[in-house]
């Protein structure tokens, strides 16, 4: 039951008002800062689907013994600042640590002939990872790029079952350090971006392709697939290629020619 | 028929107070588990990039099958008009939504950001299975309370039947959605079919059942009820059937995949070549979850004794996780078979295993954390069954309705 009259509390209104402007001091500064990350930003047109980027890799040119894309790809996103946990098993932490992009060497089972390979997540147009996702974090973006919102992920792997390439990593430790242009944090999935930090910069390129053609490989051609004139159009208009797990229909951004 | 009465759960204080103690203590082991692999993340578990799902999804799966296969007994009493059943149904709704409470909390704990759950509650994605499966598992837990409460009140009793058929649907959605989140995975060998969806639910009908039995003979025990002969043969021949047909739907679910050439490589994995995983499937899945509860309930002599009935029980509960162990862990370490009528060599350096057999063995951690959602579970049902009047007084033969008991024996 109530009482019929309460008296007015003064010290518990002015714990509130005291409380209320802590708690304002604390927030603004972050509202500033957010202010100031947006207008700092560069892009302001919303991505449209007038580009789909995807590759060629062309595995007769991919160098056996080679993996320049995969040092490129761990410097750029910062993969080479992972260390192992103190305590870890190496071999365990070898399967724990994230890899984006993987060097892989095949044999033919009849003919005995040796491929090689870069596999890293191939952009799919009907991402499995993208459907099972229950909060919508793994998303694909209008112009292909099949990318984890690092907000809304929260960690539960579905999508790693689910990829068909094994393209997604776990962040299984604390990140100690990591880039701007590629934040990281435990407990959530990552994968290959396309470097998208650098295409919306409108720089049109990716670390593994240009580190495969400083090589002098040029085993991966990076582009539009839609722009009919643009360099991947080309090169996948002059060699046959087909999609990893092509049966599954998922109508992948990255091609292989030579598989 | 006989009015059954019910009683609150009339076991001597101090044995029940301990008995919550040893409750507690498994639940704030499990507690601290999860804490430990929240805060250093999840390289301290067995769990690799290849093994995404461990222990913890096996404890949560099985407990979560097991949840909607306790609410069955309410259901055969309800919808199927078993009169036989009735007695039993508000143990069951009790333990359903304990066991479900205990699976939910182990696989919330289990997340990289448990920190996370508002999101996983206001953002949802509908083509996912698990987005689904958010609601059919909150949904569950809210249709079992109506039901309870449809049971246990008297103004609620003409709404039985309706919520009771409602919730027997229910459950069937959810157990179908657990099996679907395995087999609509089109990537993965050893899912990718349809047939998982109904194995789960028989999967269920039979763990579920197991639980319930026991948790049934232990209450019983302890405060001296009696249960006749003939709800113990009801119980145990109903065992026996869920239990065959679980090895029924595991042969089909191998055939399925054995007729297709291209699944060859990881049935002989998982039924010849597989190690542990061989060893576990038919040690453990076939064996000790169904031949051998089978072989006692039909024994002319051990299937009449309760002692023995409880163990086949307990080996169908053992076969489970065996079971559940096989299906999330021994697929999961089975390699993605990307490059058909290839042997991949190398599959990035250093280490990683993407061409062969994934290791991993659990860590105590995630052990614990299984435990502690089962501890979770039966806390929930100890306390329930003590201050509510959940449990029938007797089950003897007299009590429960006697002529479809005479007419069944």
């Amino acid at each position: 039951m109530k009482p019929d009259k309460e008296k007015i509390d003064n010290g518990r209104r002015s714990f509130i008002g005291a409380a209320a402007g802590v708690s304002a001091a604390v927030v603004a500064p972050g509202v500033v800062l957010h202010t100031v990350d947006a207008t700092a930003a560069p892009r302001t047109e919303p991505v449209t689907d007038l580009h789909r980027w995807g590759m060629l890799i062309d595995t007769s040119k991919c160098a056996d013994g080679c993996s320049a894309c995969v040092s490129a790809c761990d410097r750029e996103n910062g993969l080479n600042l992972q260390s192992k946990p103190l305590g870890d098993d190496p071999l365990k932490w070898d399967n724990q640590r994230a890899v984006w992009i993987r060097k892989v060497k095949l044999q033919d089972n009849t003919t005995g002939r040796i491929t090689n390979l870069p596999l890293m997540c191939q952009h799919c147009e009907n991402p499995p990872c993208v459907d099972v996702c229950p909060t919508g974090a793994s998303f694909k973006r209008a112009d292909g790029l099949v990318l984890v919102d690092r907000h809304t992920c929260i960690g539960c792997r579905y999508c790693m079952m689910a990829c068909p390439y094994k393209a997604r990593s776990f962040i299984h430790e604390k990140v100690d350090q990591k880039l701007t242009r590629a934040p990281r944090g435990k407990g959530c999935v990552e994968s290959c971006t396309l470097c998208v930090h650098r295409l919306d910069e409108g720089d049109i390129s990716t670390a593994c392709a240009d580190a495969c053609n400083a090589e002098g490989h040029q085993a991966i051609v990076f582009g539009d697939l839609n722009d009919p004139d643009g360099p991947l159009r080309q090169a996948l208009r002059q060699v046959p290629s087909r999609q990893i797990r092509q049966d599954l229909g998922l109508n992948t951004g990255v091609r292989y020619s030579g598989i | 028929m006989k009015r059954i009465v019910y009683r609150e759960w009339r076991l001597e204080p101090a044995r029940y107070w301990g008995l919550l103690a040893i409750l507690l203590s498994v639940i704030a082991i499990g507690g601290m588990a999860a804490l430990y692999m929240e805060h250093e993340g999840h390289w301290v578990t067995g769990m690799t990039n290849s093994v995404v799902w461990g222990v913890p999804h096996v404890f949560a799966v099985f407990l979560i099958l097991a949840a909607s296969g306790a609410l069955n007994v309410a259901s055969i009493g309800t919808v199927f008009d078993n009169a036989a059943y009735k007695p039993l149904g508000r143990l069951s709704g009790l333990l359903a939504a304990g066991l479900l409470v205990g699976g939910l909390l182990v696989l919330v704990l289990d997340l990289g950001r448990p920190d996370r759950l508002q999101v996983a509650m206001t953002t949802y994605n509908f083509s996912s299975i698990f987005a689904w499966n958010i609601f059919l598992y909150s949904g569950f837990l809210a249709v079992t309370i109506a039901y309870l409460w449809t049971m246990a009140e008297r103004k609620g009793n003409k709404f039985m039947k309706p919520v009771g058929t409602f919730a027997f649907l229910w459950r069937l959605a959810l157990t179908t959605g657990t099996g679907s989140i395995f087999g609509f995975l089109v990537g993965r060998e050893a899912y990718d079919t349809a047939i998982l969806a109904p194995m789960f639910v028989v999967m269920s009908f039979a763990y579920g059942l197991a639980v319930y039995m026991l948790v049934l003979f232990y209450s019983f025990d302890a405060d001296d009820r009696p249960i006749g002969p003939v709800m113990l043969k009801r119980l145990k021949n109903l065992l026996g059937l869920f239990v065959s047909a679980v090895l029924y739907f595991t042969l089909v679910y191998h055939l399925t995949k054995l007729y297709g050439a291209k699944n060859l490589d990881v049935e002989t994995f998982i039924l010849v070549t597989g190690g542990i995983y061989t060893a576990i499937f038919w040690v453990g899945w076939v064996l000790i979850g169904g031949l051998v509860p089978l072989g006692i309930i039909y024994h002319p002599v051990l299937g009449q004794e309760r002692n023995w009935i409880a163990a086949a029980a307990g080996l169908v509960i053992a076969g489970g996780l065996a079971a559940m162990y096989v299906v999330i862990i021994g697929s999961q370490a089975y390699p993605l078979e990307m490059f058909p009528g290839k042997t991949v060599l190398e599959f990035g350096a250093p280490g990683d295993v993407g061409g062969a057999v994934a290791p991993y063995s659990p860590s105590f951690p995630e052990i614990l954390l299984g435990f502690g959602g089962v501890g979770v579970g039966l806390l929930i049902t100890a306390v329930g069954i003590r201050v509510l009047q959940f449990l029938p007084e007797s089950l003897t033969d007299r009590d429960v309705a006697p002529a479809a008991g005479a007419a069944s024996a």
